[in-house]
This record gives structure tokens, sequence and C-alpha cells, in this order.
């Protein structure tokens, strides 16, 4: 199985999703905010990273958008979470180039399926 | 600002009084220095000439003041 | 008289000064002032003109030379009838620039020189410092006349006891544009005991000693001597000598331009002043020549208590005592205020600014009081040890008038600056330099033999015969040539050099004084930070004053909360305001040291020039009209921004709620989803407690909400009664207690101003207090977190702050932090970020206000309900 990074500023959101996927096998990283996010992900080298939206220090569609312009992580498939739900995000998230956008709530299976999806067994 | 070359009475006279101010610690010092241009008639009368002028002073002053005290505007 | 009563009479009399000077300080502050800030207070306070070496002396220099005292008379006189020309204009700038000095005046007049200021303040206290020994030792003297045995010391204790009266209330308040009312007050009482006593031994010698006005004259006329002679020379020089004199010293600078509380007052004093030196000359001749009669081994110096005590009036010497006694004290009280704001404002403040660079750290306010107080201590300690050293008698005597020429080297920079634009700093101090250089040499060194008469071999040099000019006078010859040598340094200095541009922008400002037009500022280009100068302000003006001074020029801007923009036009009010609190040159320091930056080049004072030249093209009403419109202007883009700002708002809100409702949420979602499935006991225990706070979290969220939005509509039910302020703030800081805690929390209350009872709605003031409380305790970051809980009454209502010790609120947030959901910390855990958001809407609801505090070290908050 392969290594999620999660970033994510609400600790319990981010232990619900590591629960539910080191269930499944996967190995979970959390990183809880965005300054410095961008330097975690070239740190861990994740197969998938879980991108909040809203993250003190630095948005998750500013670091969206410099991860799509290093050529070092512009394939990397990112989920994108957020719980403001407007049209307007989603938006900016499909321009920024996320792989999969989905809003809080969500279902276990839903985000588990995603993971899956987006990276090839 | 222009300042008007001529005045109508009343501020006419109100500037005089100016004058009259200013000119007052001279006239002052002239009438201070008198005496040392009579013959000498005594330190009594002496003395009392220079309190009867001091006196006058003090009540040309007390009467310009009535006038110029209230006038704490620009000078013009 | 024993020596013990006499002593008593001295402390009683003093005790009851002290009283009236408190008094005094108690109606002033209680805002009764009326009489205190009267003309006819103003007038008497001038008084101190009247040393005791006239109260004494003057009947002696009579005795000696005729009717030569009343030169020192005279020149104050002419001065004081012609106020309308100069001293009008010297009142009206003190006024204007919050001159603290006759140093200040001549520093900031020359481009807020410290050099000038330095220069002036070291003349001062050179020749003041003889006539405070002069002063103590006429009560040495005057003690001797009636003590039976001799003791030592006297001066020692009237010194002391003077540095407490001085020190007591002469550095109550900092800021020079707050009067002194209550030492004022003391030598306004003192100026009348003077001439009441002056008046009383006069009259008792022409009616009761001699046989009526008549038969005076006739003694007068029979008692003439050749050496009373009047002498032309000494005549118009002494003259010219005390009008330099009455302006030029620091302390009649002090009572005469300092303490002025309303320029009007000048005019009475315009006749009054001389009135009141006429009454304390007019029977100094009759004194004199019936001493002369009566005791003709006496020490005329003292005839004013020895002919009472011969004529065996006992009550009648003791009020003349008195007298002598009222005239050095008062002196000396004024002279050693004057003398240590000068000292402190242009030797010390600079040299402790210079070493600790404190513009922004440290308490100012605290080192001036300091070193005002240490600064009377030593001036008096000054003259006291001259007083020891010159062993008393004849040096003293002569000691007034070398004193008045060495004041008088400052008239040509005083009156050349007042009148004279093109005069310049150079010109002022080669002026000063070349006349006090004249001055010290031929009479200040020579009184006490500390030079050679023979001027080092060299002819022209000898100190009392300067280029050959022999046969003179010694003080004639000195005053003659250290003022012309003075004025010709003076206007060749300020012929050959050129101004900087602050000396020009001074001197159109000081000469221009009485033309309508604001003069250009003295600040342009970039700007400090608000806050760092309103940092600076506190520290000097104290900490209300200040903020009201910020609070009304933000206002006066248009802008809310307490900074205003550094424009050019504030940075040079607040200059103004602090340099009456540390003089001109150090004011302007600090404040550069904040603003950090070149005051003005040449280049910005022409454009200001132009600027104001077009301005005063057009008409007052045109004028205001032009600020109308800005205003209205500024109104109209604020109400725009703000307009704008709503509607992006409304999205953003909408979108925050829909974040902060669904966060919750999610968590309770997927562990719920989570335990409907098998799970390890201890995972569940665990998941069920997350589930249980994100539900609590969602409840407060709700109810936080609810709340806010009862509080906008105005729909809100309050609960009004009467509640002691005391109250709410125990209930607060109880109820505070049980927000988890990340620190603990040292609370510092004042409750004495707590007593005060309210009328308004004790709940929902006690849910602003535990809002600010409860904050202090989660965010103040400092080592050992404090809060400090200020109750004030002002403005018709109370204030009450909140201070803690952390790190504050940077200054972009400031303006946002009553805003919903605004949040500092971004983890999201710590509070709904709603809190300021409902305190806001609560303090609107009960009439009062909530805002930001900025510049007091830490985060603080200001709560101000109406009374």
């Amino acid at each position: 199985m392969g290594h999620v990074l999660l970033i994510e500023d609400e600790p319990n959101i981010a232990e619900a999703i590591r629960f539910i996927l080191s269930r499944d096998g996967w190995h979970v990283t959390i990183y809880p905010e965005g300054a410095g996010a961008l330097e975690a992900v070239r740190c861990v080298a994740p197969d998938i990273v879980i991108l909040d939206a809203m993250l003190p220090g630095q948005s998750g569609f500013d670091i969206l958008t410099r991860m799509r312009a290093d050529p070092d992580m512009a394939d990397l498939p990112v989920l994108m979470l957020t719980a403001r739900g407007q049209h307007r995000d989603r938006e900016a998230a499909e321009k920024a180039g996320v792989s999969r956008f989905m809003t809080k709530p969500f279902s276990n299976a839903e985000i588990l399926e995603q993971v899956r999806l987006l990276v090839p067994q | 600002m222009k300042r008007p070359l001529f005045l109508a009475r009343g501020p006419y006279r109100r500037r005089r009084l100016r004058d009259a101010a200013r000119i007052l610690p001279f006239a002052g010092a002239v009438l201070f220095l008198m005496p040392l241009l009579w013959p000498s008639r005594g330190t009594g009368l002496n003395g009392l000439y220079m309190l009867a002028v001091w006196l006058g002073l003090v009540a040309v002053a007390a009467v310009l003041r009535l006038w110029l005290a209230d006038e704490s505007g620009p000078e013009e | 008289m024993p020596f013990n009563l006499l002593v008593l009479s001295c402390v009683s009399y003093v005790i009851f000064l002290f009283l009236v000077a408190f008094i005094a300080e108690r109606r002033a502050a209680a805002g009764k002032v009326r009489w205190l800030r009267s003309p006819l207070v103003y007038t008497l306070s001038l008084s101190i003109y009247c040393t005791a070496w006239t109260f004494y002396g003057a009947v002696g220099s009579a005795a000696a030379s005729g009717l030569e005292f009343m030169t020192i008379y005279m020149g104050p006189t002419l001065v004081f009838v012609g106020w309308w020309g100069l001293l009008r204009k010297l009142v009206r700038i003190g006024r204007q620039q919050r001159v603290t000095s006759i140093a200040d005046l001549i520093s900031s007049r020359y481009g807020k020189s410290n050099l000038l200021g330095v220069a002036v303040t070291l003349i001062s206290v050179v020749a003041a410092t003889p006539y405070i020994a002069l002063q103590l030792q006429s009560v040495v003297l005057s003690f001797g006349v009636f003590a039976s045995e001799d003791r030592e010391g006297t001066a020692l204790w009237v010194a002391i006891g003077l540095a407490l009266f001085t020190v007591l209330f002469g550095t109550r308040n900092l800021d020079a544009n707050e009067r002194h009312t209550g030492v004022v007050t003391a030598i306004a009482v003192e100026a009348v005991v003077k001439l009441v006593a002056a008046l009383a031994v006069g009259v008792f010698v022409v009616w009761g000693i001699a046989g009526g006005p008549a038969d005076i004259l006739g003694r007068i006329q029979a008692a003439d001597r050749p050496e009373w002679a009047l002498e032309p020379a000494r005549w118009a020089g002494l003259t010219f000598a005390s009008a330099a004199a009455v302006i030029c010293l620091p302390r009649m600078f002090q009572v005469l331009v300092v303490e002025n509380s309303d320029e009007k007052h000048l005019a009475t004093a315009g006749w009054a002043f001389p009135l009141y030196l006429l009454g304390m000359s007019v029977f100094v001749i009759p004194i004199a020549v019936v001493g002369l009669e009566m005791l003709p081994d006496g020490n005329p110096d003292l005839f004013v208590l020895t002919i009472p005590l011969e004529a065996g009036r006992g009550d009648l010497a003791m009020l003349a005592f008195l007298g002598g006694f009222s005239s050095a004290t008062s002196m000396v009280i004024v002279a050693a205020i004057a003398l240590a704001t000068m000292l402190s404002n242009h030797i010390v403040m600079p040299i402790w600014l210079g070493l600790m660079r404190p513009a922004v750290s440290g308490d100012v306010r605290r080192v001036v009081l300091l070193s005002r107080r240490l600064s009377i201590a030593g001036v008096l300690a000054l003259g006291y040890a001259y007083f020891r050293l010159s062993g008393g008698g004849a040096a003293l005597a002569s000691i007034g008038l070398i004193s008045f020429v060495g004041v008088a080297q400052v008239l040509p920079a005083l009156v050349g600056g007042l009148f004279w634009r093109g005069a310049t700093r150079i010109g002022a101090a080669m002026g000063l330099a070349l006349g006090t250089a004249v001055w010290i040499y031929t009479l200040f060194l020579p009184s006490f033999g500390a030079i050679s008469p023979d001027g080092f071999g060299i002819d022209w040099l000898r100190p009392h015969a300067l280029f050959g000019t022999e046969g003179m006078d010694p003080l004639l010859h000195a005053l003659f040539w250290s003022l012309l040598l003075n004025i010709a340094g003076f206007c060749v200095g300020s012929i050959l050099s050129f101004p900087s541009p602050m000396e020009r922008l001074q001197g159109a400002a000081f000469v221009g004084v009485f033309d309508t037009a604001p003069g250009p500022s003295g600040w342009s280009g970039g700007a400090p930070e608000a806050e760092d100068l309103l940092v600076m302000a506190q520290r000097i003006l104290g900490e209300e004053t200040a903020l009201t001074l910020f609070l009304t020029e933000a206002r006066a801007q248009g802008r809310a909360g307490y900074l205003p923009d550094p424009t050019p036009a504030f940075l040079e009010r607040l200059e103004r305001r602090l340099a009456g609190a540390v003089g001109a040159a150090t004011a302007h320091a600090m404040i550069f040291q904040v603003a950090g930056r070149a005051a003005v080049t040449v280049a910005d004072l022409m454009a200001v020039a132009d600027e104001a030249a077009q301005i005063m093209e057009y008409s007052a009403r045109l004028e205001s009209q032009r600020q109308e419109l800005t205003r209205t202007a500024a109104a109209l883009r604020d109400a725009n921004a703000k307009l704008t700002r709503l509607a992006e708002q409304k999205d953003a809100f909408l979108g925050q709620i829909s974040h902060e409702l669904r966060t919750p949420m999610t968590s309770i979602l997927a562990f719920s989803e989570i335990l409907m499935g098998d799970v390890a006991p201890e995972d569940a225990r665990r998941q069920a407690g997350i589930i249980h706070a994100e539900a609590i979290r969602l409840t407060r969220l709700l109810d936080d909400l609810l709340d806010l939005s009862v509080l906008e509509s105005g729909q809100v039910q309050l609960h009004i009664s009467d509640v002691r302020l005391r109250a709410v703030l125990d209930r607060a800081l109880a109820a505070a207690e049980h927000v988890r805690p990340r620190h603990d929390l040292t609370v510092f209350r004042d409750s004495g101003a707590e007593a005060l009872v309210l009328r308004t709605d004790p709940d929902r003031l006690a849910q602003v207090f535990i809002n600010l409380i409860a904050n202090a305790r989660k965010y103040c970051d400092a080592a050992e977190p404090q809060l400090r809980i200020v109750v004030r009454a002002q403005d018709a209502g109370v204030t009450v702050d909140f201070i803690d010790n952390g790190r504050g609120i940077p200054r972009p947030a400031q303006a946002t932090i009553f805003e919903k959901f605004a949040r500092l910390d971004e983890s999201g855990q710590a509070g709904t970020g709603l809190g300021l958001a409902i305190c806001r809407e609560v303090m609107a609801n009960l009439g009062g206000t909530i805002a930001y505090l900025p510049g007091q070290g830490g985060a603080a908050f200001r709560v101000w309900l109406p009374l």
C-alpha cells in the first residue's frame, strides 16, 4: 500500500481520516498547517496528498498552485477537501490543477474510494 | 491678504492707540532722563518728580489697557 | 528676641505658605481656578523681581548714592508700560511654542539648537548662583539683627527648606503649560506680605517718626550729599540693564511667560506691576534719610529692621523681617524652578537621551521629574556653597547688578530673534559667546578678585579698561563692551551665515507670530508609525493625556480608533505638546528618533512656502468650504469602501458559517460511521469523546450565532439594575477561571475605583468582561502573564481597561479583531471566533463602546460605559 500525506489543521478531522486510511493499510503522515507544507511534501515524497482548503499560514489553493508549478510534484495526485462548500472553491481548485475535490463532511467509504482511485495499485 | 489703504474712523482710532502704547516706554524713558539735564534741585525734589512721572506712566498705561486688552487678534 | 522664637515664627510662616500652596493646588485640581488665575495673582507673582536685595538693599543703596536705586525699578516700569510691543509678542510665542524657559525659547527660535540652550542655561546658572547666595545671606543677616545669640547653619536650613518646598510644589506636573498653581499662589501671598511690610515701615517712618510728608521732604533736602548727585552714565546704563534683566532673568521669564495663563493678564500687569514697584520704592529715600539720622553707625542695608527696633516697635520689625524673608524665599523658589527646568531639559535630558536612546522604551516622565528634582537640589546646593565660600560680606553686595549684566547677554539673541528673521544660530552663538566672555573677564571674575587688574601685562586687555577705555565706571564699562561686542557678533554672524531650513521655519514662526496664516510645518516626507509615536507620547505626557490627544486627532481626521495618520501637521502639534514637557530641542530629537528622517530640506521649505502662499490667496470662506468638501469626499470614500467590503463580507460570511458548522460535523459523522463498525474498545472510547467534544463545539457555535443575531437585531432583552462594578468584575473573574487556562494569570485590580455603581445589565456586562479575561488567559504569551484592570471615571462615563503584558495584537489585525470569525490564532480550536464580535454588539446594546487600545505594551481593550 502507499504513503498518504494529510495536510489538515483540524486535529479531530485529521485523526478520523488517519484512522480510516490506516485501517485500510495506508501509511498516513499528518502535517498540521499551510506554512511549510510544500517542504513537507518534498520531504515525505508521498503517493498522494490530501489537502485541506483552509489552512493557517498558506491556503490549500496556494499550496496546490505551487506544487503544480514544480516539475517534481506536477503530477502528484492531490485530493482536496473544503468545508466551505461553495461553487467558487471548486472552480478555484480545478483551476489550480486538483485531481479530486470533496466537500466536508464526507462519507468514510467515499474518501477511501477516492484515494484508492487516485493511487493505482 | 491685502490690507486696506485707508480705514474707517473707529479702526483708525484704535490703531493710533496702539501707536501710543508703543511710544509710551520711549516717552517714559525721556521723562526719566530729564533730571540729568536740569541743574540739581536736591534729592528730595528730584525724587518727587520721579514719583510723579512714574505715577503718570501707570495712569496712562491703565487707560490704554481699556482699549487694548481685548485685542489679542492679529497684528494689522 | 530669643533665637528659638524667631525660628518658630519663620517656621510657622513657611507652614502657612505650604498650606496656601497646597490649598491652591487642590482648588486647581478641582477646576476652581478663577481666583488663582486672575490678573491680580499674575501681577503679584511678577513681584519676585523685588528680591531681598531690593527689599533691604534699596535703602542701603539710597543711603550711599541717593536716587540711583530707582533705576532698578525704572527699567521694568518702562518695559511693562510698553507691554503691547515686546512682552505681548514674547508671551504669545511662549504660549504658542509651549516654551519652558528662556533657554528653551532661544534654542527653539534658532532651529531647536541645543547648543544655544546649553549656553543660555550655563550663563543663567553662573549669573544666578551668587544671587541665590545673596538671598541666603540676607536671611542670615536679618536673623542676626534679632537673635541675641549667633547660630551657625541658618543658611543651610533655609536652603534645605526651600529645596523641599520647591521640589514639592515645583515638580508636581511635568508639562510646563500646566502651571505651578500652588507655587504661584504662594508667591503672590508673599508679594502681598512684602508690599505691606515695606509700606508699613515707610508709613511709620514718615508719620510716626518724622512729622509727615512736608517734614520728610525738608529732611531729605537737608541731608543731601555730594555723592547723591545723579551720575548720567550710571543713571541711563542701570535703567537699561534693569530693563534687560526683567525680560532675561530666568525667574522673571518663568513667571512672565511660562506661568502666564492668559495673555490678557499682561494688559493688567502693564500698569499694575509698575504700580507695585512704585509702592515698593516710594518710602526708600525717607527710610534711608531717617535711618542715617537715627543710627549714623548702623548698617544702612538693615535700616528697614533696625529703625522700628530702635523706636521700640518690635511688631513692625517682625513684619519687616517677614517681608524680607518673603522676598528672599520667593526669589529662590522661582529661580530654582526656572534653572532646574533649563538644566534638566538642556543638559541632563539630552545626555540621557544620547546614552539610552529611549524614545520608545523606558519611562521618560519619571526620568524628567527626577532630573528636575535633582537639579533643584543642585541649584540650591550651588547657591549655598557660593555663600559659604565667599564668606558673605561686601563681595555679595554688588552681585545683583553683576548678575543683571550677565543675563543681559541673552537680550540681543532674544530681541533679535523676535523681530529679525535674518537672525541665525551662528550669529546668536557668536554674540552670546563674545558677550559672556567679556562679562566674565571684565566684571564677574574681578568681582571676587580672581583676575589681576593689569590684564596679563597687555595694556589694552586690562579688565577695567578694555581697549584703553579708562575712566569708566567698572559696571558700565562691562555693560558697554559686553553688549557692544555681543550685538556686533550677533549681527555679523547672522549676516555672514546661512540659516538651516529649521531655523528659517522657526524664525518665520517667531517673527510673524501675529499673522493669522499657520506657519509651514517642520515635518514632511515619509511617515513614522503612529503607534510608536503614541508609545513615546505616553512616556512623556502620561497615558490618559496622550490617549486623549491621539483620539482627538484621529477623530479630527475622521478615523476611528486611537491612531491618527502621522501627517506633518499632527507631528508638529505633537512636537509642541512634548516640547511643553521636555523642551523644544529634546522634543524635536525624540520625534526625530521615532520618525527617523531629516526634518526638512530647503526644497521642502520652498514647496511648503509656495503652498502656503497659494492658500493665502483663497479667502477664509473658500478655504473652509474646501475643507468641508475634502471631509465629505473622505466620508463618501469611506462609505463606499464599507459597502464594497460588506458585499464581499456577506459572501465570505456565508462561507465562514458553512466552514464553521461543517468542520465539527465532519469529525462527528466520520467517527460515528467508524463506531458503527467494529472498533477496539479503547479506540471507541476515545472516538466517542471526540464526538462529544465536537458536538459541544457545535452547540456553542450555534448559541453564539443566535446570540449575535439577537444582539444585532436590537431585539435583545436587557435586565437593567444598579450594580457595583466590583461585583461584576468579581463574577467575571470567577467565571473566567473555568476557561481552560493555558497560563496562570496574575490579575491586578484597583478596588477603590471599582466601587462605582453602574446602571446596566450585569449579566451582559459580565459576558463582555469574561470574554476579555478569557482572551488574556488564552492568548497572553508572556513568561509571567499579567492582566491589569484599570478603572477610571471620565467623559461622563467610566472606562475599564484590560491590559495584559503579552505580545499584543499586531497593527494590521487591530482593525479586524471585532469582526466575526476574525481569529489571530488560526488553529481554530480555541473559540468560535465570535467572542469579540459579540462583545462589540453587547456594548452597543448597553450604550457603551469597546475598542482596542494600541501602544500599551500588550493586548489592551477599553470598555466604556456611560454613567
